[in-house]
């Protein structure tokens, strides 16, 4: 019925008359007060005298809370501890929470939060991540994954090539900003609004920072407006401080943190330093290669563990790596602790092999995507991973020959090798890029959900499960999943807000995992009342319970149908419980963590896309004219909402790539902290021509229905848009340039890539090895 | 100090008495008129999600004082509907899924409708795209937007012409 259409989002109509409500468009309690955070305005000082005189004195100020007032354990960190509430004796970041106001007005709180006298003892501060590797600065130990003999296949290798490549991070930059609201309840209880996709971790942060049970905490999330990852754990601390002043004035708290003290305060995608050896045949097949990831942590472990697992993970992309070495360094700085993000390290990994096989091609004078051609995942034994897990059925291949072909990319390239003859100042390029992005928390233990499913007696439905809907339609998805079930129209379920009072010991919706895990813990519950109901029926009607089928709204029972609202009065009438829950664990993850070996994914999800770019010799500025994607989500559940996914993970990728530059500046701060300064991807930024299509090959996918998680794995396609600014940069020299260009690929930096090439320098100046 | 400010919001007259001069048009229909349907991106005149229309055109109620509104004309989300019927551009932002998360939503569809209005973008996707680039939406959600604003400008066509509903 409604699974596999490409239905609108469940929150569609309420989202376009304005009624759709977010926590800071909630009623406000009447005694509600606001809360506002004092920051540190230094990247790395012992906190000589934190003077809060004039803070509590302030218009307005009913409460001003340190690190002291925190009655249980003053740490938010999730995956490792080492994220203060609030810096108690040194701060470690230049935006860090030192304190925090509660005050009558969103005014009040923060002007008070501006009077502060704080006196830093400056400490020696390490702020990027060369600063970070010359002193061996590390949040977490370094880790090492090798295959084969990389050092001897290099050696070997008829040709050879070193460089590096740096990424920058990329903030959210959700367009609702971090918020929550806590209201303390009668029995020392606090229920609290947050904008989280992790409403269970939220839950046992409060529980740890308070010092209460975690029966007495709920935490609920009807919708985000935007999250990406930077409300996976970051939620957490805003809620700590909502629900740490509301315990001490007894009074309702919001705090809503305005967008600069947003942008400081919060960590971001992880910035990277790539530096790779690759040696390699005539075709340009990769015989051995080394890498070293060296990623960009911040302050404090927060979650870098996984994303730079991850990323070691994804350094393999598509492409076999026989001899391979891939050395992680998790780096340590005086900045904010970078977090998750859309794709968790996976894009950052894929770049630096991305780089690596754009660079051979241009050494050998190939096609890349001839280059890429020779060096994808084939059969065994050129099917096994680095990590040591086999790619089956890889689509790649005939994935990329089909968009190739559909995208006229052999025409394409040599007519834009004819424009670029012609045209001295615009400059094009085109790259074809695919994805192969792994499905599953490399956590095991964190691919599990639960739900919670309840049917009325007039035969309407009340769905609840972990998962939490920050626009990429994850609730419409699970309740197409229990209408499907039961046999019913969609509008008989109605979709409600995550809360943890509803379904417990949830995992955060992230890993693109939501709907794979929800829909089939939600499934699970629908399946366990249908057979309650089916005996029912059966019982009734004098059939076996394996006859009664539901369909159309409808039970059939041998000869006989009644409606399902019928069959609910009738099990209620017989004293039948209408309410389940529903559980599901990914099956057949097989992985050890200390060794970095086994399968940590249950399915691989594809992609690829050509990108066709036209840059300004002059300026440095660019377009994309034309991007083509095919996308496999398997057996879509939603092609609408699939389709979304595929558009604006592509557009958020590109902004990462392209425009949106995070610049600290000398002093640790961080300077583009506003949309006035960090660009992301406007309307006026969609390729000019921009197809999307789904691939259509048989879906292997083992999860839910035969689908495909879709959240992160597009993001990558966006790699085809740097490599196609690259291809165009190197079209202002010599078709065998390379180009040394960074990300983000910003006008600035295509301008210097450009100069570079002209006076002769460029990644080839310094990366050849003499073979 | 205060000041007493009459605007028409929504149809509706208003007269309200500020006790800062400084209150923002934004602040004012969330706060005082309880219409948080207009939604606070940035706060300061860059993201576009508080956009409402001021006597007919589009404006950031971030940067506009609530106390030179005097007099004015404010339209926002929740006045679009006529009677219960969808406006052509809200209309045309559910077919086409102009949206994920929703939150810069109300902004773009009252940007689209100042657009339209100004009669500047006419049928060519480069210009709808150029003319909505104030607004903007994280989850990238430009293909559908576009889509949307191009088709509610043909229905606002053709209304004018008669020629369709």
């Amino acid at each position: 019925m409604s699974l596999h259409e490409p239905l609108p989002h469940d929150s569609a109509a309420r989202h376009a008359s304005g009624e759709a409500l977010y926590i800071d468009d909630l009623p406000e309690p009447r005694d509600l007060l606001h809360a506002a955070i004092g920051l540190s305005a230094r990247p790395h000082a012992r906190l000589a005298a934190v003077d809060l005189a004039a803070v509590a004195a302030a218009r307005g100020v009913v409460c001003v809370v340190t690190a002291a007032d925190i009655p249980g354990v003053n740490d938010v960190g999730s995956a490792a501890h080492g994220d203060p509430l609030l810096a108690a004796a040194e701060v470690e970041y230049a935006g860090q929470a030192i304190f925090a106001v509660a005050a009558e007005t969103v005014r009040d709180a923060r002007r008070a939060a501006r009077r502060a006298q704080v006196t830093y003892h400056d400490l020696p501060a390490l702020l990027t991540v060369d600063d970070a590797l010359a002193a061996r600065s590390f949040v977490l130990p370094s880790k090492t994954l090798v295959q084969g003999e990389p050092g001897a296949a290099i050696a070997r290798a008829p040709h050879r090539l070193s460089g590096r490549l740096d990424l920058g991070g990329q903030d959210h930059f959700y367009l609702e900003g971090q918020i929550a609201m806590a209201l303390p309840q009668e029995g020392g209880e606090l229920k609290i609004y947050s904008s989280t996709q992790h409403p269970t971790e939220v839950s046992h942060m409060v529980s740890r920072v308070l010092a209460l049970p975690c029966h007495r905490i709920g935490v609920e999330v009807r919708r985000m407006g935007g999250a990406f990852g930077g409300k996976e754990s970051q939620a957490s601390q805003i809620a700590c401080i909502a629900a740490l002043l509301a315990h001490h004035t007894r009074r309702p708290v919001k705090l809503r943190l305005d967008r600069d003290d947003d942008m400081v305060l919060t960590g971001k995608r992880h910035g990277f330093r790539i530096d790779y050896e690759v040696g390699f045949d005539d075709t340009g097949r990769i015989l051995g290669v080394d890498f070293l990831l060296a990623g960009h942590c911040g302050f404090s472990p927060h979650l870098s563990g996984p994303v730079n697992d991850r990323a070691m993970f994804h350094a393999d992309n598509g492409y076999f790596l026989e001899n391979a070495r891939i050395v992680s360094h998790r780096c340590k700085t005086h900045t904010v602790s970078n977090t998750a993000f859309r794709g968790f390290g996976g894009p950052q990994g894929m770049m630096a092999i991305e780089q690596v096989i754009d660079e051979i091609s241009r050494h050998l004078g190939r096609d890349p995507y001839a280059v890429r051609r020779v060096n994808f995942y084939g059969k065994a034994p050129r099917n096994r991973t680095p990590y040591g897990m086999e790619v089956r059925a890889n689509p790649l291949p005939a994935l990329t020959a089909r968009l190739a072909r559909t995208s006229a990319y052999a025409r394409r390239r040599r007519e834009i090798a004819a424009f670029n003859r012609e045209n001295p100042w615009i400059k094009r390029g085109i790259a074809l890029t695919p994805v192969k992005f792994g499905i599953s928390f490399t956590l095991t233990q964190m691919n599990q959900a639960g739900a919670l499913v309840h049917v009325y007696t007039d035969g309407t439905i009340h769905l609840a499960h972990g998962g939490t809907e920050m626009g990429q339609g994850l609730l419409v998805k699970v309740a197409q999943v229990v209408a499907n079930e039961f046999a019913l129209p969609l509008e008989r379920v109605r979709i409600t807000a995550t809360s943890t009072e509803q379904v417990p010991n949830t995992s955060a919706t992230a890993a693109s995992s939501g709907s794979d895990l929800n829909g089939a813990a939600a499934r699970a519950a629908a399946i366990t009342l249908k057979a309650r109901m089916a005996r029912v029926a059966a019982a009734e009607f004098g059939v076996p319970a394996g006859e009664v089928r539901f369909a159309n709204g409808a039970v059939r029972a041998g000869n006989h149908t009644i409606g399902f609202d019928e069959l609910a009065r009738l099990c209620h009438r017989h004293r039948v419980s209408l309410s389940a829950t529903g559980f599901y664990r990914t099956p057949g993850l097989a992985y050890d963590p200390a060794a970095m070996r086994g399968e940590p994914f249950f399915y691989f999800a594809y992609g690829a896309a050509v990108a066709e770019v036209e840059i300004d010799v002059l300026s440095g500025e660019y377009r994309i004219l034309r991007a083509d994607l095919l996308h496999d989500c398997g057996r879509s559940l939603n092609p609408a909402i699939d389709r979304g996914q595929i558009e604006g993970g592509f557009v958020q990728g590109a902004g990462w790539l392209t425009t949106e530059e995070l610049w600290w500046d000398a002093q640790g701060s961080l300077r583009t902290h506003a949309p006035s300064t960090y660009k992301i991807p406007a309307c006026s930024d969609l390729p000019r021509d921009f197809r999307v299509a789904f691939w259509a090959g048989r879906s292997h996918a083992p999860a839910l229905h035969r689908a495909k998680a879709v959240g992160e794995p597009p993001l990558m396609l966006a790699m085809s848009v740097f490599f196609a600014i690259r291809d165009a940069i190197a079209a202002t020299a010599h078709h065998r340039a390379r180009p040394r260009l960074d990300a983000p690929a910003t006008p600035e930096r295509v301008l210097l890539a450009i100069a570079a090439l002209a006076a002769g320098g460029g990644a080839a100046a310094a990366g050849v090895v003499a073979a | 100090m205060s000041l007493s400010v009459s605007l028409t919001v929504n149809g509706v007259s208003r007269t309200i008495v500020l006790d800062d001069p400084r209150v923002t048009l934004l602040d004012l229909l969330r706060e005082r008129f309880d219409l948080t349907g207009t939604k606070k991106g940035c706060d300061r005149g860059q993201c576009g999600a508080c956009t409402v229309l001021l006597g007919g055109r589009r404006i950031n109620s971030c940067l506009a004082l609530a106390a030179s509104c005097d007099g004015a004309e404010v339209l926002t989300i929740e006045g679009l509907a006529q009677g219960g019927a969808l406006h052509p551009v809200q209309a045309a932002f559910i077919a086409h899924d102009g949206f994920q998360c929703g939150f810069c939503t109300p902004g773009q569809i009252m940007s689209a409708v100042g657009l339209l209005g100004e009669g500047q973008a006419g049928d060519d996707p480069e210009r709808v795209r150029e003319g909505m680039s104030g607004n903007l939406c994280r989850c990238g959600a430009y293909v559908g937007i576009t889509e949307a604003v191009l088709e509610a400008g043909r229905v606002l066509a053709g209304r004018e012409k008669g020629t369709a509903p």
